[in-house]
């Protein structure tokens, strides 16, 4: 059981590598958001999935009450987390950011 | 062995968090900053489950990080509808 959550949690960590690579270096908002989105997301709920795994590695009521709670995080964020994506890339949009295109300068 | 890794794994997580505040510091315009403190937010609430179990007391910072969860999502969400209608979001019209 805790080497599934060590994998898990691994994948997890790289993708947050991978979010934060995007964050740094992609050339606008948009784009970057799309990085930051896929770090909130998958990578977190790689990592809360790992963990819950680990809390059950010696199986009582105590550990799977906390472990469901680690999954209800899980559940939120997976409704929370592309909610604020769309949120901010429509105040993005309405506010007139320009989307990068391949031409132009880069911002 | 178990309590090694997440060390290793907080530490790492810290360093991310670090790198992603260059973005929230220099970010073009407001959003980026706002982008960048909803990822910080997202990682701190992983790294409270971290703390939760290297201090082996998961059950009481499961509460806080779910709370951390969503109060990142509340201000995350406010500050986007703050600046739907502000219509100006770059930095350096605010100097």
């Amino acid at each position: 059981m805790s080497v599934a959550a060590a994998a898990f949690i691994v994948a997890g960590l790289f993708f947050f590598f991978v979010g934060v690579i995007g964050i740094l270096r992609l050339p606008d908002f948009f784009t970057r958001l799309h990085a930051a989105g896929k770090c909130d997301s998958l990578a977190a709920e790689l990592v809360i999935i790992g963990v819950a795994l680990y809390v059950l590695r010696d199986f009582n009521l105590g550990n799977l009450l906390v472990s469901l709670k680690i999954l209800m995080i899980a559940l939120f964020i997976f409704v929370a987390s592309p909610t604020a994506t769309h949120a901010l890339t429509k105040a993005a949009l309405f506010a007139g950011v320009e989307p990068w295109q391949k031409g132009k300068k880069k911002s | 062995m178990m309590e090694r890794f997440f060390i290793f794994a907080a530490t790492f997580l810290l360093l991310l968090i670090l790198l992603t505040l260059i973005r929230v510091v220099g970010g073009p315009t407001v959003l980026d900053r706002i982008l960048g403190g909803s990822v910080v937010g997202s990682k701190a609430t992983v790294l409270l489950l971290f703390i939760g179990i290297l201090y082996d007391d998961l059950g009481m910072f499961v509460d806080i990080a779910l709370a951390y969860a969503m109060l990142n999502f509340i201000a995350t969400l406010a500050a986007a509808k703050f600046f739907l209608r502000k219509r100006n979001v770059n930095l350096s019209e605010f100097e």
